[in-house]
């Protein structure tokens, strides 16, 4: 772990926010909404992290801003140290490359597999005919699909079969950073765990960096090696996924965790005592955005926004914790 | 499968769901038999296309013309379900039997307030004022544990989030106090923290008003922490049944074992170890499908595998359809 601090992280998020201007009614002034409220995050090399929270939470908004689909309000996007973003998104595309969640709309059902999986290197204009065919024969290969697969149509193809398709066309331009929007939550179990084999046996073997947008907190505790936890638009908690399973910290992780079922039917029905549900973006709480929904709030989270409580592995933002006075480990307050 | 009690509200026996397709016929649901207690809860646990679904739209009479049913037996508290009449059909629907969809986002009418699709069913199936039916929608609102009943009435579907929704069919199906509600991936569209809440809802309503109820998912930890009685369908199959607490303790089938190591568990599989998974793909149910659908895909096929498949015996209840004794494959 403290080697890697002194390593350069491969993508860096600095302060990104997002603001959309909403309408509410016809004659009605149009109001923020702050999807994103200042996030930061920094990927390394071979780094798989687990980006969880409610739906709303600014979870996509955030993998679209990586791909350069939404521009951020403020902040600033690296790779490699490089900031990235404005004119080049060709450029960012080939560093980073999405994996969807719905492998039966993300995919064009006229085109054969061989034009899907092949038109990235047509978009970047990379080798000829015979070296595109034999790339996607690689490709075809590496997602364990059979070559005769290539002259067939998406509409042929189970699930399981189309999100490798998918796999692979995001893999052909040779990517650094791959973001896996829910990448099995549209698959069957038995294929859902297929998929998650491959996901990590590609990134042994060609060193990719993930981030793996998932609501399957058991499926990012067994792929993610560091985990993101949002709500309402901020990074609430992000640890080492061993740390941050073992020992929670922010109230949210905690009733997250508290939620995954787990097949023990020794066990019942957990209640984790959110008590009301998602707020609307658009009014977030004051002071500490979950505070409404925490049942250890006191007085000061509903007055004061939490303070950023930095460890040496990671971070959380609530009121309940202060940092070590060795300034390495975060303790609570 | 065991002698049906005083207080079955359910009993189906030899269910089968075909479906015409242009080159023969499609055996979706092949020959199932169960029975449901009152107050109890009995998991349909499969993948796509095991006909799980399909079982559930047939016990309430929702599947289309175009698709034969038949039945050995089908009846719902002494009535026997098949020789009803549509409207007959309907008188039940809605009324004793109910049942809740997966996707609260299109299952409920977008162009009416959510008191119309409320006391729909009340004022179709018993002789009530509208206002007596809008004081009952706001009695079973409150009961799903929505606030400000009275002011939600007024709103459409798309003023409510997804949890919010599905807590609005639920009310639904709870409107004429049923007797047995089917409940098809009630959970599969939400939130995880959404999802727990929704499921203690159910288990306390089914406590509560002596439910019986059917839950088909594909979630084992859905299924683990609520269910009763277990079914594992596979192609159009029950391939294993038994208490909820003998199937995840002893899974009998090797179908239902890959299942259970194909889901990472945290606290038991290890992080970044590969998963178990089950190769190959479910076979066509086009035309006669012969003995064990399963083989295909099975470490543990074998030549009488292909050959009609006896029901064994695991305990009390717990029953299996596959040629290898129980015992032995414990053993390895």
């Amino acid at each position: 772990m403290t080697a890697r601090t002194t390593e350069e992280p491969v993508l860096e998020l600095a302060a990104i926010t997002k603001t959309y201007q909403v309408k509410q009614g016809l004659f009605t002034r149009p109001r923020p909404l702050h999807a994103l409220g200042g996030v930061s995050l920094r990927l390394h090399r071979k780094d798989v992290l687990g980006l969880v929270g409610e739906s709303g939470c600014g979870k996509s908004t955030l993998a679209k801003i990586l791909l350069g689909l939404e521009k951020p309000t403020t902040g600033r996007v690296l790779v490699d140290g490089k900031e990235v973003g404005g004119k080049d998104r060709r450029m960012l595309a080939r560093r980073i490359q999405p994996i969807f969640q719905d492998p039966y709309s993300s995919l064009n059902p006229s085109k054969t597999i061989e034009e899907i999986v092949g038109l990235p290197l047509v978009v970047h204009a990379i080798g000829d005919s015979a070296s595109r065919q034999r790339a996607v024969a690689n490709m075809l290969d590496l997602v364990g699909l059979p070559q005769r697969v290539r002259r067939g149509f998406p509409g042929q193809l189970s699930g399981g079969q189309r999100q490798r398709i998918a796999i692979a066309r995001a893999l052909i331009i040779k990517p650094e950073i791959v973001i896996c929007d829910e990448p099995t939550s549209a698959l069957d179990v038995s294929v859902q765990s297929q998929i998650l084999n491959l996901l990590s046996d590609l990134r042994n073997e060609l060193g990719l960096t993930y981030l793996f947008i998932s609501h399957n907190l058991a499926v990012v505790e067994h792929l993610a090696t560091r985990v993101a936890v949002m709500y309402l638009g901020r990074i609430v908690e992000e640890a080492p996924a061993h740390e941050l399973f073992a020992g929670p910290r922010h109230p949210y992780t905690r009733a997250l965790l508290a939620s995954v079922l787990t097949p023990d039917p020794a066990l019942s029905i957990p209640d984790m005592e959110l008590g009301i549900s998602y707020p609307n973006p658009i009014d977030p709480p004051s002071g500490c955005h979950f505070h409404p929904r925490c049942a250890a709030a006191t007085d000061i989270c509903a007055s004061t926004p939490p303070p950023h409580i930095q460890g040496r592995s990671g971070h959380v933002d609530c009121h309940l914790f202060r940092q070590a006075a060795d300034e390495a480990a975060i303790v609570p307050a | 499968m065991e002698h049906p009690a005083a207080d079955t509200i359910l009993a189906v026996e030899g269910l089968t769901v075909d479906i015409p397709v242009s080159h023969g016929t499609l055996h979706a649901v092949r020959g199932i038999d169960f029975n449901l207690r009152r107050g109890e809860t009995l998991c349909i646990v499969g993948e796509s296309g095991s006909g799980k679904s399909l079982t559930s739209l047939s016990i309430m009479g929702l599947l289309g013309k175009r698709l034969k049913v038949g039945a050995r037996k089908m009846e719902f508290a002494g009535t026997d379900l098949r020789s009803l009449s549509q409207a007959a059909l309907r008188e039940l629907r809605g009324n004793r039997m109910a049942m809740i969809f997966q996707e609260p986002m299109t299952s409920l009418n977008p162009a009416y307030t959510i008191g119309d699709q409320l006391t729909e069913a009340l004022l179709l199936h018993r002789k009530v004022s509208r206002r007596d039916a809008r004081a009952r929608a706001v009695e079973v609102l409150g009961k799903v544990g929505i606030t400000a009943a009275e002011s939600r009435l007024a709103q459409y579907p798309h003023q409510l989030s997804g949890g919010l929704r599905q807590r609005v069919m639920i009310a639904m199906a709870l409107m004429c106090k049923p007797e047995l509600i089917i409940a098809d991936e009630p959970t599969t569209a939400l939130d995880v923290t959404i999802q727990a809440q929704i499921l203690r809802l159910l288990a306390d309503l089914k406590r509560e008003m002596n439910l019986a109820l059917i839950l088909v998912t594909h979630d084992l930890g859905v299924v683990a922490r609520i269910a009763d009685r277990v079914a594992v369908m596979y192609a159009g199959e029950i391939v294993e049944s038994g208490t909820a607490e003998e199937i995840f303790k002893r899974p009998s089938h090797p179908y239902t074992r890959g299942l259970m190591r194909c889901i990472p568990v945290p606290g038991r599989t290890k992080p970044g170890e590969p998963l178990g998974s089950i190769p190959g793909i479910v076979p066509s149910l086009i035309d006669r499908v012969e003995g064990c659908a399963f083989r295909s895909r099975c470490e543990f096929a074998e030549g009488a595998c292909a050959k009609p498949i006896p029901e064994r015996t695991a305990a009390s209840g717990h029953v299996y359809r596959c040629v290898r004794p129980v015992q032995e494959e414990r053993a390895a």
